[in-house]
């Protein structure tokens, strides 16, 4: 990686609770130091609006649950060097899969909470992005280059991923994290 | 379809991602504006048929952000299903973990997502108006809110034994794991810090208020219903209680309510545009049941807040506005920074108290009704979780009313109200399209909660006159 700049992190929230991201935060006063290694340059604690070209790691929290999130994963995928399924829900599906076991789930889960569960106007919202039939783990939808598991993973597991891919070394996640 | 849409997507420095709409009347002014959310995930179907007591488990997924007010509003409705009075201590406990919650949350407003507007500027460079450019501008601000969102989160670890998820500990009947000496000594040593940091906090963002005159003016500035949970007594309440609403004119309107009925007078709408669904209150019908929840509305409803320090601010605070009712939704952030102080106090009441060791924490029982209703104030606002059970304790069906829905129509109302003030259309700048962010960063609305959001497109402002030319645009 160039020395003159630092290398770019992007960060991504698909179908997951954001509890992957507080955990990158839990990293506490240590993310003041990793801030002097890296740039944050794309995510939701960021202002950034267009996903930038030539993101070094991409962290990428959440199952892929509706279409405009699965081509904006392939775009993603196009313009970062790593990309790291961050979680369980990213890794497996997880909690938003939960859904997969029900008949027809798009419609299902959709029926329940905005026809039968509504006093006023009930109907299934058209003008938003379609559910996937199905909930999907990233690497149903894009090449993954590592998994970072747990709901969410230990903040020092994040730390310990970021800091070896920055070192140009592959993290080892043997005996560091499980599912859960 | 109208050709003149600005659309802002997506919603950055929220937790959760959204979109917003801008339509324009032919004379170029702002119509109207569209808060919308793009995502849905469906727990309140794909929880059927799971054993209840895995419900606070699941449904803590819900958010990650305040996964413990869903631990407890869930656990209280599975303790509705077994119908038991928790032990003493287990109740402690389980408030002590939401004020950990609630200053976590509310630290995590503040300093990471507000602070860069507020204290870097609404229209400062936006590749750095963030935690890292606040953190580089403000390194000393900046480890501190960093700090006090740790002692939040450190509460919950010390009495559940992990910051997030920590669905284990809690069941049906009270908590599972008793706290021990050692750790809450180390959360006692470590208050007086969170206590200083919030303090002076408070102390420099009411010194900081005459600068945002105008923005307290003009940010979702509107006379609203509010609804929170009060005591027995009308205080400030997060984790069970009853419900008060208070009319615009600063009138209680309806008072200890209780909430396991919330149905009969919370009624839910859907649009076609959005998958956050719009609570209205039944009595004065939809959309003009508008009403707002959070810190701000909690204050608003609340008649003392029972601790010291807390009840000097409130004090203060009721002076801003008529009646004791403080419209602009700007006066969240003052809010959730008196809550902080509040449940700093409360957090150190709970500490001394001498039954908080003990382990006398778990009232076993089994399933002996079909229905339970859950309740807690999240650091967004009234959080609801219903389930029906069948006999053998398999959930039949949920609804759940996050705390960021009920803020749904407040949403849509400020964003307009901002819009029509800030976004001149025949010119548009950045600044002024991340005031109408900001409006929605100050409800500080979670839409993991709420449904779930997301969805990253570049976004691209467009400015079309009536002949369909662009004549304007913008994309970051
Ligand atoms: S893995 Fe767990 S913590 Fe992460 S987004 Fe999914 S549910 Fe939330």
């Amino acid at each position: 990686m160039p020395s003159n700049s630092k290398p770019k992190l992007a960060t991504l929230w698909l179908s997951g609770c954001s509890g992957c991201h507080m955990s990158l935060l839990d990293n506490d006063e240590a993310l003041l130091d990793l801030a002097k290694n890296i740039q944050l340059v794309y995510g939701p604690l960021v202002d950034t609006k267009a996903f930038p070209e030539n993101v070094d790691i991409t962290l990428i929290e959440g199952a892929v649950a509706n279409y405009e999130q699965a081509a904006f994963l392939k775009e993603v995928r196009k313009h970062s060097k790593i990309l790291i399924a961050l979680g369980d829900c990213a890794v497996t599906g997880n909690v938003p899969a939960l859904r997969n076991t029900i008949k027809d789930s798009a419609n299902a889960v959709l029926q329940r909470a905005f026809v039968e569960n509504s006093d006023k106007q009930p109907l299934i919202p058209t003008d938003v992005p379609k559910l996937l039939r199905k909930v999907y783990p990233l690497h149903e939808v894009v090449k993954v280059d590592h998994y970072i598991p747990g709901c969410p993973p230990p903040a020092g597991n994040i730390a310990y991923v970021l800091t070896e891919l920055l070192a140009g070394k592959i993290p080892i996640m043997e005996n560091k994290s499980k599912y859960g | 379809m109208n050709p003149k849409v600005i659309t802002i997507h997506p919603v950055t420095r929220i937790e959760g991602h959204a979109k917003v709409s801008i339509f324009l009347n032919d004379d170029n002014s702002v119509r109207d504006a569209r808060f919308q959310v793009i995502d849905f995930r469906g727990f309140e179907k794909f929880c059927d048929g799971r054993p209840f007591y895995e419900m606070p488990s699941i449904t803590a997924r819900a958010c990650g952000i305040c996964p413990v007010s869903h631990l407890l509003a869930s656990a209280q409705a599975c303790d509705e299903v077994v119908r038991v009075n928790i032990p003493y201590t287990a109740e402690l406990l389980r408030r002590l973990i939401h004020m950990g919650q609630l200053i976590q949350s509310h630290a995590l407003n503040f300093f990471h997502l507000s602070a860069p507007d507020l204290l870097l500027g609404m229209d400062s460079e936006p590749s750095k108006r963030n935690i890292l450019g606040l953190a580089a501008e403000y390194p000393e601000l900046a480890r501190k809110g960093i700090r006090l969102r740790k002692f939040g989160q450190e509460i919950i670890e010390n009495v559940a034994g992990k910051r997030i998820h920590s669905g284990d500990w809690i069941v049906p009947g009270g908590v599972k794991v008793p706290l021990n000496r050692e750790k809450r000594d180390y959360l006692k040593n470590n208050l007086p810090e969170a206590l200083k940091v919030t303090q002076e906090t408070l102390a420099m963002w009411k010194n900081y208020l005459p600068k945002f005159e105008e923005d307290i003016e003009n940010f979702g500035n509107f006379p609203s219903y509010y609804m929170g949970l009060v005591t027995h007594s009308g205080g400030l309440e997060h984790y069970r209680g009853t419900l008060r609403v208070v009319a615009p004119d600063g009138s209680i309107m309806a008072d200890h309510l209780n909430p396991q009925k919330y149905h009969e007078y919370i009624g839910e709408a859907s649009e076609d545009w959005s998958y956050m669904k719009f609570p209205y209150l039944k009595k004065v019908g939809y959309p003009e049941g508008l009403y707002r929840v959070g810190a701000l509305a909690r204050l608003n409803v609340a008649s003392h807040c029972g601790t010291p320090l807390a009840d000097e601010e409130l004090k203060e605070f009721k002076k801003l506005g008529k009646d004791g009712v403080v419209t602009s939704t700007f006066h969240y952030h003052y809010a959730r920074l008196i809550e902080t102080l509040f449940c700093l106090e409360r957090t150190k009441e709970i500490l001394e108290d001498s039954e908080v060791l003990s382990d006398n924490i778990w009232a076993k029982a089994s399933v002996s009704s079909s229905e339970g209703v859950g309740v807690a104030e999240a650091p967004r606002g009234t959080l609801i979780h219903h389930y029906r059970v069948d006999k053998n304790g398999l959930i039949t069906w949920t609804n759940m009313i996050i705390a960021t829905e009920h803020n749904n129509l407040a949403f849509n109302k400020a964003v307009t109200q901002v819009a029509k003030k800030y976004v001149k259309a025949n010119k548009l700048h950045e600044g002024m399209l991340n005031r109408v962010e900001a409006v929605v960063r100050a409800f500080d609305p979670c839409l993991s909660c709420a449904t779930h959001a997301v969805g990253n497109m570049p976004l691209e402002v467009q400015l079309v006159n009536s002949e369909g030319k662009v004549v304007d645009r913008i994309v970051r």
